[in-house]
C-alpha cells in the first residue's frame, strides 16, 4: 500500500490477508490463489504489508475487549490513512470484524469475504469459470460460522463451487444448521475443555460421510481444524481440504 | 348469586396475584443494565410476527413444530371460550354468546376440534419428553424441578380440555333433555362422542359433571395464570415482547464496549483530557445478574428450556460441560434468588455471598464456548446466550486476568507482534516471495 502511495496509485480494493493468511504455511496458499485471481481480472489492489496488524478478532471473542479495541482503533488509523474505500478479506473473521465491529469505531469501509468478490466477478463476466480437474467431483461445503450464520452468506461459496460442474453434496448440518469446526471463539489458540470428542473430529466425520473428494472451506481456521479432522481419520490420501479461492485458481491453471 | 360472588372473588383475587408477581419479574427484569432496542420499530414487529405469532423457527423441527402449533393455536383460540365463561359467572347467565346463532355453533364446535387437537399434542409431548426420552428433555439441565414443571403443564392442559369436553357433552344431553337454563346452543361434534358414557345418567349428575367441569375449567385457567410466573411457561406471554426485542444486526457482530473505547482513545491519544472520574469505579463485564443487560434477564425470563440451543452445540455435542440452556436457566434461578432477596430485605438487597459467575456458572463453562451462534440461530424465540457467555468471559479476563494460560499468551502476542502467534510484523509480506 505504501509504495502504492508513493508511486501516486490509488488501488481499487485493499486486500486484507489476515494473520493467518499472512503466517500460517497453509493459508499462505489460500493468500497466493486469491492474489492470482485478483491479477488474472486486473484488479488493482494492494496489501498492508508489515503495517497490518491483527484485526482484534480471537482478543474480543475471548474477552479482551481492551486489546480488541487497541488493535482496532490502530488498524483504522492505518486504513483511514490511505482512504481505504474497499477491503476483500481472506478470513469469515477478518470480514466479520472489519465490516460489523469497525464501523462503531470509526472505520466505515466496504468489506466483502473472498468468495463474493470471487461471485462478482463471475457473474459480471469478468471471470470465466470452467470445471478444470474439480468436474464431476464430489465436493462437500463446511460453512464458516463467521461467514454462515455470522453474516448471512451461504450461498457465494455454493455458486462458485456449482460453477465447477462438481456434484456438490450437502452434509447434514449446513447452511444456518452448520456445525462448527472447532476453532471459532478463540478456540483456535487453546485446548479444548474436558468432553468426549474433538469438534472438529466431530465435524470431519461428517464430510466424510458425503463421500466428498473435497471439503471446500471459506476460512483459513476451518481449513487448518478440518485438515486436522482428515488426518485424524488418515483419509489425507483420498480427501483435500480446500479453500474456495483455491479450487477457481486450480480450475483456470493460474 | 353466592356463585357470582364466588366467581367474582376469584376472578379478582386471581388477577391481582398475577398482576403482582409481574410486576416483580419486571421489576428484577429491570435491575439490568440499559440497551436499545427501540431502532427499527415496524422489522420488531414483523420479527415478532413471525416469529413469536408466527412460530416460524419452531418448524424447523417439524413434529414438534406443528404439534406445538396445533397446542398453542388451540390453548389460545378455546380462551375465547373463557371469556363467556367469565361473563357467564360474572351475570349467572349461560352460553351468553349463543345469540350468535350458527357462527356460535360453529365457534363451538371448532373449539372442541382444537381441544381435542390440544389434547392430544399435549399426550404426545409427553411419550416424547417420558417415554421416547428425546436427548435433549433426558439432559441433566432439566433434573429436578424443570422436568416436573414441563410435566405438570403437560398434564393440566390435558386436564383442562378434558373438562371442556364433558362439560360440552353434559350440557347437550341437557339441552336434548329441555332441562330448564340449558338452552339449545352450540354444536358438539367431539363431546357427542362421550354420550354413550354419559347418556345414562340422571339430569342432577349431568348438572353436577357439567357445573363441576365449568369451575374446574375456570378456576384451572385462573390457576395456570398464576402458576406461570414461576414456570418456563411465561414464555407463552414473553415470546412476544422477547422477540420483539431481538438483536436485529448480524449474528457476528458483538457489542463493542464504550467504556473501553474511552480508556482506549485516552491511551492512544494522551493529549486528550480525561472525563472525571465515575462515581462507581467502572467495571467490565458481567459477574452478577446486575451487570447483565435488561434484554438478557428478560431472555432468561424466556427460555422456554426446550434444549434446541444445546442440542445443537458443538461444545455440548462433544461432551463439553457447556450447555447454552443451562446458562440462560441459571440466569433466571439467579435473579429469582436476587429478587426474593430484595422482598425479604424491604426493597434492597443484601449481599448473599453469591454471583451468577461462580456459583451457577463455572470458568469451565465459559472456555467452552465457540461463539459459533449455532445456539441462536436454533432459538425458537431468539434469544442470545452467547451474550452472556461473552460478557462474563469479559469479566474473567479484564477484572480477573484468569484467562487460560494459552489465551494469555494469545493475547501477548497480538499485543507485541500484532498477530496471535510469534511471529515478526515484518514478515508479514514473506508469502508474496516465497514459492
Ligand atoms: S455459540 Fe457457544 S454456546 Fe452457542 S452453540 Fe456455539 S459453542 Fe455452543
Ligand atoms: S435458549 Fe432458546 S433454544 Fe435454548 S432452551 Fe431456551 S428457548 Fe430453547
Amino acid at each position: 500500500m505504501a509504495e502504492c502511495v508513493a508511486r501516486g496509485e490509488e488501488p481499487e480494493i485493499l486486500f486484507w490477508v489476515g494473520c493467518s493468511g499472512s503466517f500460517d504455511d497453509r493459508a499462505k496458499k489460500i493468500t497466493k490463489a486469491i492474489v492470482k485471481i485478483l491479477n488474472h481480472v486486473n484488479i488493482k489492489f494492494a496489501v498492508l504489508g508489515p503495517e497490518e496488524s491483527c484485526t482484534g478478532d480471537p482478543a474480543k471473542r475471548a474477552g479482551n475487549e481492551f486489546l480488541f479495541q487497541m488493535q482496532a482503533m490502530q488498524n483504522i488509523n492505518t486504513l483511514n490513512g490511505y482512504n481505504v474505500k474497499k477491503i476483500v478479506t481472506g478470513c469469515p473473521h477478518c470480514f466479520n470484524t472489519i465490516k460489523n465491529e469497525y464501523p462503531g469505531l470509526g472505520g466505515k469501509y466496504q468489506v466483502v469475504h473472498h468468495t463474493q468478490l470471487i461471485q462478482q466477478l463471475i457473474d459480471s463476466g469478468k471471470l470465466k469459470v470452467e470445471g478444470g480437474a474439480f468436474k464431476g467431483k464430489k465436493i462437500t461445503f463446511h460453512d464458516p460460522c463467521y461467514l454462515g450464520r455470522g453474516n448471512g452468506e451461504y450461498e457465494a461459496p455454493r455458486t462458485i463451487i456449482q460453477k465447477l460442474d462438481a456434484e456438490l453434496n450437502e452434509m447434514k448440518r449446513s447452511r444456518e444448521k452448520g456445525f462448527c469446526c472447532g476453532a471459532g471463539g478463540a478456540q483456535m489458540f487453546k485446548e479444548a475443555e474436558k468432553g468426549n470428542k474433538e469438534v472438529n473430529v466431530e465435524r470431519t466425520e461428517e464430510a466424510l460421510e458425503t463421500n466428498a473428494e473435497v471439503i471446500a472451506t471459506g476460512c483459513p481456521f476451518c481449513m487448518t481444524m478440518m485438515r486436522d479432522g482428515v488426518k485424524h481419520f488418515e483419509k489425507e490420501s483420498k480427501v483435500q481440504v480446500l479453500d474456495v479461492a483455491e479450487m477457481i485458481a486450480q480450475a483456470n491453471d493460474l | 348469586m353466592i356463585s357470582s360472588i364466588i366467581f367474582i372473588i376469584l376472578l379478582a383475587s386471581a388477577s391481582y396475584l398475577f398482576y403482582k408477581n409481574i410486576s416483580k419479574i419486571r421489576r428484577n427484569i429491570l435491575l439490568g443494565k440499559d440497551i436499545d432496542r427501540k431502532d427499527n420499530p415496524k422489522q420488531r414487529w414483523e420479527t415478532m410476527a413471525m416469529i413469536a405469532l408466527g412460530q416460524k423457527k419452531m418448524v424447523v423441527r417439524p413434529v414438534a413444530g406443528i404439534l406445538h402449533i396445533i397446542v398453542y393455536a388451540g390453548f389460545i383460540i378455546i380462551n375465547i371460550e373463557v371469556l363467556e365463561i367469565i361473563i357467564d359467572g360474572i351475570f349467572g347467565t349461560h352460553r351468553v354468546f349463543s345469540f350468535a346463532g350458527v357462527l356460535y355453533n360453529f365457534l363451538i364446535g371448532s373449539f372442541e376440534i382444537l381441544a381435542l387437537g390440544v389434547a392430544l399434542g399435549c399426550a404426545i409431548f409427553l411419550i416424547r419428553r417420558n417415554i421416547i426420552k428425546l436427548k435433549r428433555f433426558a439432559s441433566k439441565d432439566l433434573d429436578g424441578w424443570p422436568r416436573s414443571d414441563a410435566n405438570y403443564i403437560l398434564i393440566t392442559e390435558i386436564l383442562l380440555m378434558t373438562a371442556f369436553l364433558f362439560m360440552n357433552g353434559s350440557d347437550s344431553i341437557l339441552q336434548s333433555r329441555g332441562e330448564a337454563h340449558y338452552i339449545q346452543a352450540g354444536s358438539f361434534p367431539v363431546s357427542s362422542m362421550l354420550s354413550p358414557i354419559l347418556s345414562g345418567l340422571t339430569n342432577e349428575t349431568l348438572i353436577f359433571i357439567e357445573r363441576f367441569c365449568w369451575w374446574f375449567h375456570l378456576v384451572g385457567i385462573l390457576a395456570f395464570l398464576n402458576y406461570l410466573p414461576y414456570s418456563k411457561h411465561l414464555h407463552i406471554l414473553f415470546a412476544f415482547p422477547v422477540t420483539y426485542f431481538s438483536n436485529l444486526k448480524p449474528k457476528g457482530e458483538f457489542q463493542n464496549l464504550e467504556t473501553v473505547t474511552n480508556e482506549v482513545k485516552l491511551m492512544l491519544d494522551p493529549s486528550l483530557t480525561p472525563p472525571p472520574p465515575p462515581e462507581t469505579p467502572l467495571k467490565f463485564g458481567v459477574k452478577d445478574v446486575f451487570d447483565l443487560t435488561w434484554k438478557q434477564l428478560l431472555d432468561a425470563y424466556s427460555c422456554t428450556e426446550c434444549g434446541r440451543c444445546t442440542s445443537v452445540c458443538p461444545a455440548n455435542q462433544t461432551g463439553k460441560l457447556l450447555s447454552p440452556r443451562k446458562i440462560l436457566m441459571d440466569t433466571r434461578d439467579r435473579i429469582t434468588e436476587v429478587g426474593k432477596n430484595i422482598d425479604t430485605n424491604n426493597g434492597t438487597f443484601a449481599d448473599d455471598g453469591k454471583t451468577l459467575l461462580g456459583s451457577y456458572i463455572t470458568e469451565e463453562e465459559l472456555w467452552a464456548c465457540n461463539t459459533c451462534n449455532a445456539c441462536t440461530e436454533a432459538c425458537p424465540v431468539n434469544l442470545d446466550p452467547l451474550s452472556i457467555i461473552v460478557d462474563m468471559r469479559q469479566y474473567l479476563v479484564m477484572e480477573q486476568s484468569s484467562a487460560p494460560a494459552a489465551l494469555n499468551s494469545m493475547f501477548t502476542n497480538i499485543e507485541n507482534n500484532g498477530a496471535p502467534w510469534q511471529f515478526s510484523p515484518s514478515d508479514r509480506l514473506n508469502w508474496a516471495s516465497e514459492d
